[in-house]
């Protein structure tokens, strides 16, 4: 009897959770409610390449530095990074940034810098850092050409 | 056998009391599958949004259906410390009025934007009750963009109403009171000679949503209550309830209700529209505030404006008529067709339903029984459709579905009334617990209703949760009308007392275009700090401008020394943030304020006056990161007459200066 009635809740149970699920109350925002971004699926990482649109083909640096660009990429970095990074090799918030370039491909620095958040939760060197900085460096919204520029400025603060 | 006599009683008696205590049996009222119907699941989305009324909390709150779930209040008409609204320097102007600044009002009805007869997810409306005022709510940013306050009006109750283009938002006052124009120093016993209704018609830009105050209908004195819009093939006309006709200015609840019949009024406002193009206006001095948020300084303004056009309805014929209709009506509300009007008799036992071809046909024919204070009466018989025979006690308020029926709400008899808008029989009933108010059904005062949900807002909750001591939290009940039986699937409690709401499907507002963050390149604050290198700190005579930049996780400066005594210190916190839901709080030890909650990208300002010297902390009040606890400093304040010299910095010792 009390076998009996074990199934007979399971049943009801199965069927709340299975007319929920079919209920088809919002379809429109299924797809849509959890984000996706940090879900990781670390198999498919590359920590040479880091995650986002930049790679060898679409991000080139010349011999010598663009001094317009550079000085463009200061201005935006004031505003958008420089609180929390020094130019030196001291870490303030996040790490300092001399010689960054040197470490890092420029289309890594780009994809790290307009995408941080899935490349904080897959990349072990990044993962590494937060460990020791413990905040996870803000999204800030960069558009593509001012990540560029900021990458420039970075190549000027390396050349010094 | 005492004993069992005892108990038998006792049982009855607490039987007794149970069913006196609930008026219908609440254990057959839910069914089975009820929680499904109601169940989000953890990181689902709801399917409409749901604009609240906060009633006497005067704000708007918005919650999710069918969860019951809430996500959000809006401050529009009281101060909220939360937000530093009314408190930070931006947004002081905003709860100014003629009055000067006002802290509180009664948040009653909310309008959602319309384009052709259907929400357009752009803004939604609130009236302010107490000292009359119309909000406008941006819902791309979920805040207060605009707030202009009425002249000529007391208790703007019957409001904000709105047309099927928006073209006009309307504000009927509930009290007439003698003009602003007027000497209004006259004994309260003279009413019927001094006290006058006004009701505004507020145009809405299309484009940006800029409210103004296109011109007032001057009416008999009476109450307004209530109303709706004409629309579809009403459109151009506008239906507002009205109740004491008696005019009595004492014991309304007695006098007021003398009258077998009061009226509804029926406005030609395209009619009015023509009267003001033609100059038969009359412009008034009056004083009005005018509020405005800038979403580029991210400051607010309050202008005070000295004109009204008003037209008097009595003097230019054609614009109103009054149809009679029982029992002081509260709820006018038309169907999705335009063609019928319910009219909601609070202390009537049947629904008179009007129609609109009627009432132009009345007019036409000039099928008038009488005049009242200089505007034709049409007769009840000419005008009504017909009438909903037995559906209730205390009819309120009526809202459609998407299948030609109407949904009323009775007070009296506490229940949801379904009923076929053609036939006009009644359908289903059910029980809300208890005394509904108003009733939601997503855009259910549109020309396309969406259906499936009713929403009771009620005024009692009595048992219906834990109890709270003597004030209890204020509720709603989620119905399910998808079926022909009414379905009750959720209970969910609400902020302050919740008076009308409206739904609209979740992906018309999220898809919106809202807003996330500031730009910070696109802010004009004017005292903004763009750049870390320039947080700095200012002196003007005995005012102090901090300008001040906000990331995770420190403020710049964060060390200020040489505040002196008698100095008003004004903290501009810029958040230099660029990232979704990453806000920054600010306060500071003993000020008389409110907090700062700053969101990315955006500039706001608290003014701080120290009363005392000594070292005064200052922090960030919204957990930011793992840091956040480490988001802090300190502000020095001096004697009047000291000599410390004004400094600042972010890590630096400023006696190394």
């Amino acid at each position: 009897m009390k076998k009996l009635s074990l199934i007979a809740l399971t049943t009801i149970a199965a069927f709340i959770i299975s007319s929920c699920g079919n209920s088809g109350n919002h379809e429109s925002s299924k797809d849509s409610a959890a984000n996706p971004e940090h879900q990781a699926n670390t198999e498919s990482y590359d920590p040479k390449r880091g995650e986002g649109k930049f790679d060898e083909s679409n991000v080139q640096v010349g011999e010598t530095i663009d001094e317009a660009m550079a000085s463009k990429g200061e201005a935006i970095a004031g505003t958008k990074c420089l609180s929390c990074h020094k130019t030196s090799d001291e870490r303030l918030v996040g790490p300092g940034w001399k010689d960054v370039t040197k470490r890092r491909t420029p289309h890594w620095l780009m994809n790290f810098i307009t995408n941080p958040d899935p490349m904080i939760d897959k990349d072990p060197e990044v993962q590494a850092q937060l460990e020791l900085c413990l905040v996870r460096m803000p999204n800030q919204n960069l558009a593509d050409q001012e990540a560029r520029e900021i990458v420039e400025f970075m190549r000027k603060n390396d050349s010094k | 056998m005492k004993t069992s006599k005892i108990t038998l009683l006792t049982t009855l008696g607490l039987a007794v009391t149970l069913f006196a205590c609930k008026p219908k049996n609440t254990s057959n009222v839910v069914s089975g599958n009820s929680a499904a119907k109601a169940y989000v699941a953890p990181g689902q989305y709801d399917e409409f949004y749901n604009f609240v009324s906060g009633g006497f909390s005067g704000q708007m709150s918005v919650y999710g259906l069918p969860s019951g779930r809430m996500f959000r209040y809006i401050p529009v008409f009281s101060v909220d410390p939360e937000k530093g609204w009314g408190y930070s320097e931006e947004t002081k102007p905003m709860l100014n009025t003629s009055h000067g600044f006002v802290p509180w009002d009664d948040l009653h009805h909310i309008e959602l934007s319309q384009t052709k007869g259907e929400y357009n997810g752009k803004w939604a409306f609130a009236n302010a009750n107490n000292t009359p005022r119309l909000a406008r709510i941006d819902l791309k940013t979920f805040r207060t963009a605009e707030i202009i306050e009425l002249p000529n009006s007391a208790g703007n109750h019957s409001s904000p109403f709105g047309t099927e283009n928006s073209e006009y938002i309307v504000a009927g006052t509930r009290f007439s009171v003698p003009g602003d124009a007027d000497n209004g120093d006259v004994p309260i016993s003279t009413y019927k000679q001094n006290f006058k209704g006004h009701i505004s018609f507020v145009s809405i830009d299309p484009n940006s949503g800029n409210m103004k105050l296109a011109f007032q209908l001057r009416t008999p004195g009476v109450n307004f209550d209530l109303a709706r819009a004409g629309k579809a093939k009403s459109h151009g006309w506008f239906f507002f309830s009205t109740y004491n006709t008696e005019q009595a200015n004492t014991l309304l609840e007695v006098n007021a209700s003398q009258r077998d019949k009061d009226f509804i009024m029926a406005v030609n406002w395209k009619k009015a529209e023509e009267y003001l193009k033609a100059g038969k206006g009359k412009k008034q001095a009056v004083r009005y505030a005018h509020n405005v948020y800038d979403d580029a300084t991210h400051t607010s303004t309050s202008t005070i404006e000295t004109e009204v056009t008003v037209l008097d309805a009595a003097e230019l014929k054609d614009i109103c008529y009054f149809i009679p209709c029982p029992k002081s009506p509260h709820g006018c509300d038309v169907d999705p067709s335009g063609e019928y009007i319910v009219g909601s008799g609070k202390l009537a036992a049947l629904l008179p339903v009007f129609s609109f071809d009627k009432i132009m046909k009345a007019i036409n024919d000039k099928a008038f029984e009488t005049e009242y204070d200089g505007i034709p009466v049409i007769k009840y018989d000419a005008a009504l459709y017909g009438e909903v025979q037995k559906p209730g006690l205390g009819p309120l308020h009526t809202e459609f579905d998407d299948k030609g029926n109407a949904y009323t709400s009775f007070f009296v008899s506490s229940e949801v009334v379904k009923w076929n808008v053609k036939d006009l029989k009644v359908l289903d009933r059910v029980p809300t617990f208890y005394s509904v108010g108003h009733l939601c059904v997503p855009g259910g005062n549109t020309v396309k209703p969406y259906g499936k949900y009713v929403i009771a807002y009620n005024k009692i909750t009595k048992d219906r949760y834990l109890p709270t001591g003597p004030e209890l939290t204020q509720s709603a009940q989620l119905f399910d009308i998808s079926g022909e039986k009414m379905q009750m699937i959720l209970d969910f409690p609400t902020i302050g007392e919740p008076h009308y709401a409206q739904a609209a499907p979740a992906d018309l507002i999220r898809n919106n275009g809202q807003l996330k963050i500031y730009k910070i390149d696109e802010n004009k604050h004017p005292y903004v700090t763009k750049n870390e290198n320039d947080a700095r700190v200012v002196r003007d005579g005995k005012k102090v401008h901090v300008y001040m930049t906000s990331i995770r996780s420190h403020f710049a400066p964060d060390n200020i020394e040489g505040i002196k005594l008698g100095d008003e210190v004004y903290f501009h916190v810029t958040n230099l943030e660029q990232d979704w839901d990453v806000p920054h709080g600010f306060a500071v030890k003993g000020a008389n304020n409110a907090e700062l909650l700053i969101m990315p990208g955006e500039t706001c300002t608290l003014k701080w006056i120290p009363d005392r010297t000594g070292i005064f902390p200052i922090y960030c009040t919204d957990f930011c990161s793992a840091l956040h606890q480490e988001m802090q400093g300190y502000v020095r304040v001096s004697p009047a007459n000291s000599n410390v010299p004004l400094r600042f910095g972010l890590n630096k010792d400023l006696s190394q200066n």
